[in-house]
């Protein structure tokens, strides 16, 4: 599954990141990494932007960035 | 003396500026990096080591804020570029202590240049308080490098901070040291032996040379190229990568060094942190349950909004009177002293008019940006993106947006200042490209004047909430036109940090926003000046002395007090008739004319490019109904009524609300779009757009009327 198919509260592992070089190297900046665990913290009203939390970075990704992130649910 | 140059790098939001202020006291030199509009703050000042007993200049250079030294924002292109190509001597890494482990990932890139280096662990106060325990003197020993708790904000550790600096410097080379995993510090120690072996001469360490390679770094592999070991040196590389490639299952070098740099900051942090109480970790969670709250984030943010314009606009109108009337009283004082010959008059209504028109929009500047700092300082802006994203980012902008194009009802000016806050180029131009949409409060008395005079008071206000609505409509529409065709190319992802809520720096915050409102009052000042001396004199000169002398008999000649005066005004518009700015109006007049426009109209809109305050008075002096006309003249709704048809009038309010903001405006938007081409482009665009949204509007108009 994807991280955007993920709800409030719900944790994660990263499996794989399915992105472009660009993509993929904002992503390691925070810590977004393949096996890291993320946590969902708030999702906006219409789901187009989501907070997850890595180690102690909270992070605001869109949709389209979230459907590139491969995770399975812990 | 010895002078140091310090570049202090660090993440967004880890404290640099504050560090710098409690480093030094020393005023802030602020300026912008070359080609971008990315602030470049330096400070210098003398430190007096009593250790050594000599004194050494530093100075410090404030890099822009960057996760990374990858080419994602303007902020790490520039910070990248610096630390690669600038000449400096030392880098200072400010390091935020409650979040090491991500912090430390910029830490070994920055190892990686082979600088000297200082690691500076700010905010550790504020670890403390969290329980976060950070050994030091460990961290110390496993980057190689020197390790100096500090607090910015209580001013701890800067003692510490500029002895450390001293001792780098005189140091000959820097000691720091990334570790990798076995399988490359395996193939680095090869390549160093083959180097060893060849006694070969290299210009850095072999070990940093033997990482480069193995990043396949460019410059430097056209740098050893040129080198006759280079055919000996390829099958060793070879060999190495391929290694490398079968360990790490990839053969995408940048994933495997981003890998690597994680698991050495990951393995690092491990050793040297220990978190000793699981108190909850800061208030940061608590106040987001409420601020991002699917159902009452936006409206508690419409309310901050409201407060705050609120807050710029009618406070901001305070000052702004008593700006007006000193200003006034000068240009009088001016009138008396000089008398009201040509000097006078370029010193009153040219100069000072000019001057005290600029420095109007300061106090609604300040208060906005004092705004706009705490906002940006307190960790709410990133929650402000994060609430608006998904709609505006449905026309091409950011979330972000949202503040600059709400300021742009207030007063533009402030409004493509308030843009900086978006840091995508390609988003911060659109944004500026649509921001004259937002109708401007200088508007307002056009859009009175002419609701009043063609809809009549009644049905003013709606005439007026429609006008702005479709303004903004209008401007969503043409973002999202700019985004299909103009800045189009592959979207750059949205991945952002929403920082802990911190209280704001009043020192910084002074900073921020007297920088601001100097560089207002120095770079649009000067323009704007000039701009303001050049319409005195188009609309004064030149001054046509037989229709002086015609008006001059005919007033003596009136009988009445009524008729002198209305001779009066005659006179004056007969003089801005043939004046340049009523010669441009006429010669200009053809391109108006399939709107409806006459060249009163014409030469209105075009002294609306000063000032759109100018409009209505210009339409006073035009329609004859003397220099104080004001929205609510009954004369000039009288006159305009009975001269200009109910299409034309429509499609002038419309020509108004899309055209060229004023000078004032277009000054701040060249600076901040980044060049004169910018306003070209903005004059066409919203020159075409006006004239054939008015064109629209003439001929649907006449059609419905059948007029």
């Amino acid at each position: 599954m994807v991280l955007s198919e993920l709800h409030k509260g719900d944790t994660a592992e990263i499996i794989r990141l399915n992105a472009d070089k660009m993509l993929r190297d904002r992503l390691a900046s925070f810590g977004i990494l393949p096996g890291e665990h993320v946590v969902i913290r708030e999702c906006s009203l219409a789901r187009q932007t989501i907070e997850v939390e890595v180690g102690a970075t909270a992070i605001a990704l869109r949709k389209d960035e979230a459907d590139k992130i491969e995770v399975s649910s812990d | 003396m010895k002078k140091i140059m310090v570049a202090l790098a660090g993440q967004p939001n880890v404290g640099k500026s504050s560090l710098v202020n409690a480093v030094s006291n020393a005023r802030l030199k602020v300026g912008n990096f070359s080609g971008v509009t990315v602030d470049k703050t330096e400070v210098e000042f003398v430190y007096r080591d009593s250790r050594r007993d000599a004194d050494y200049e530093i100075h410090i250079i404030d890099l822009p804020g960057a996760y990374s030294l990858t080419e994602y924002t303007i902020e790490e292109k520039v910070t990248k570029q610096f630390l690669r190509n600038d000449d400096y001597d030392i880098i200072v890494n400010v390091v935020d202590a409650t979040n090491l482990q991500r912090n430390l990932l910029l830490t070994t890139q920055l190892m990686e240049t082979g600088r000297k280096m200082i690691v500076v662990l700010n905010m550790m106060d504020e670890a403390e308080e969290e329980g976060i325990e950070i050994d030091a003197g460990q961290l110390s020993r496993i980057l190689g490098v020197p390790v100096i708790k500090a607090s910015a904000a209580r001013g701890e550790g800067v003692n510490a901070l500029k002895e450390a600096i001293v001792d780098v410097y005189e140091k000959p080379q820097t000691t720091a040291k990334v570790i990798y995993s076995d399988a490359i510090e395996e193939e680095i120690a090869r390549i160093v032996a083959f180097f060893e072996e060849k006694h070969y001469q290299s210009p850095i360490p072999y070990r940093q040379l033997a990482v480069r390679l193995l990043q396949e770094d460019t410059d430097w592999y056209k740098q050893m190229h040129d080198e006759p070991i280079w055919i000996e040196l390829l099958p060793v590389l070879r060999e190495g990568l391929e290694h490398i490639y079968l360990h790490h299952d990839t053969k995408d070098l940048d994933a495997i060094f981003a890998d690597e740099h994680f698991a050495f900051a990951k393995g690092a942090k491990m050793e040297v942190m220990a978190l000793h109480s699981m108190r909850a970790r800061n208030p940061t969670q608590k106040i987001d349950k409420l601020l991002i709250n699917k159902f009452l984030g936006i409206p508690l943010f419409l309310f901050f909004m409201w407060a705050l314009f609120q807050l710029t606009f009618t406070l901001g109108a305070v000052p702004m009177d008593w700006i007006d009337a000193g200003f006034s009283w000068l240009g009088e004082q001016a009138h008396a002293v000089l008398g009201d010959g040509v000097l006078g008059q370029v010193v009153s209504d040219g100069i000072i008019a000019g001057v005290g028109a600029v420095v109007m929009f300061l106090p609604n500047i300040v208060i906005l940006f004092l705004g706009i700092a705490l906002l940006e300082t307190t960790g709410y802006m990133a929650r402000v993106a994060f609430l608006l994203d998904g709609f505006f980012h449905k026309f091409g902008l950011h979330g972000k947006s949202f503040i600059p194009l709400v300021t742009g009802f207030g007063c533009t000016v402030p409004a493509y200042m308030a843009a900086r806050t978006l840091k995508n180029e390609r988003e911060r131009l659109i944004t500026l490209f649509i921001l004259g949409f937002m109708s401007c409060g200088a508007r307002l008395p056009i859009y009175v004047l002419f609701a009043g005079a063609f809809f009549g008071q009644e049905h003013a206000g709606n005439i007026l909430f429609l006008i702005y609505i479709s303004g903004a409509l209008l401007g969503l529409v043409m973002a999202k036109a700019l985004k299909t065709f103009v800045f189009k190319g592959e979207e750059e992802p949205f991945v952002m940090e929403m920082p802990r809520y911190r209280w704001p720096s009043w020192r910084l915050i002074w900073h921020t926003v007297y920088g601001q409102a100097l560089s207002y009052l120095k770079k649009a000042g000067t323009f704007i000046l000039a701009a303001s001396i050049l319409v005195w004199f188009a609309s004064n000169y030149p001054k046509s002395e037989t229709v002086a002398a015609t008006y001059a008999a005919k007033i003596e000649h009136a009988v009445t007090s009524e008729a002198k005066e209305r001779l009066r005004n005659e006179a004056i518009s007969a003089q801005l008739e043939q004046s340049y700015l009523g010669r441009i109006g006429k010669a200009t007049e053809p391109f108006f004319v399939p709107l409806g426009f006459d060249w009163r109209m014409s030469v209105a809109l075009e002294a609306g490019l000063a000032a759109k305050e100018v409009v209505v008075s210009t339409l006073g002096v035009l329609y004859a109904q003397g220099e104080s006309a004001d929205e609510t003249n009954g004369g000039l709704i009288e006159a305009l009524r009975s001269s200009i048809p109910l299409p034309a009038a429509i499609a002038f309010i419309v020509f108004v609300m899309i055209y060229l903001p004023c000078f004032a405006a277009s000054a701040v938007f060249t600076r901040e779009a980044g060049g004169w081409k910018y306003l070209v482009y903005l004059f066409a665009f919203t020159t075409s757009t006006a004239w054939m949204l008015s064109f629209v509007a003439y001929h649907v108009t006449r059609m419905i009327t059948g007029g």
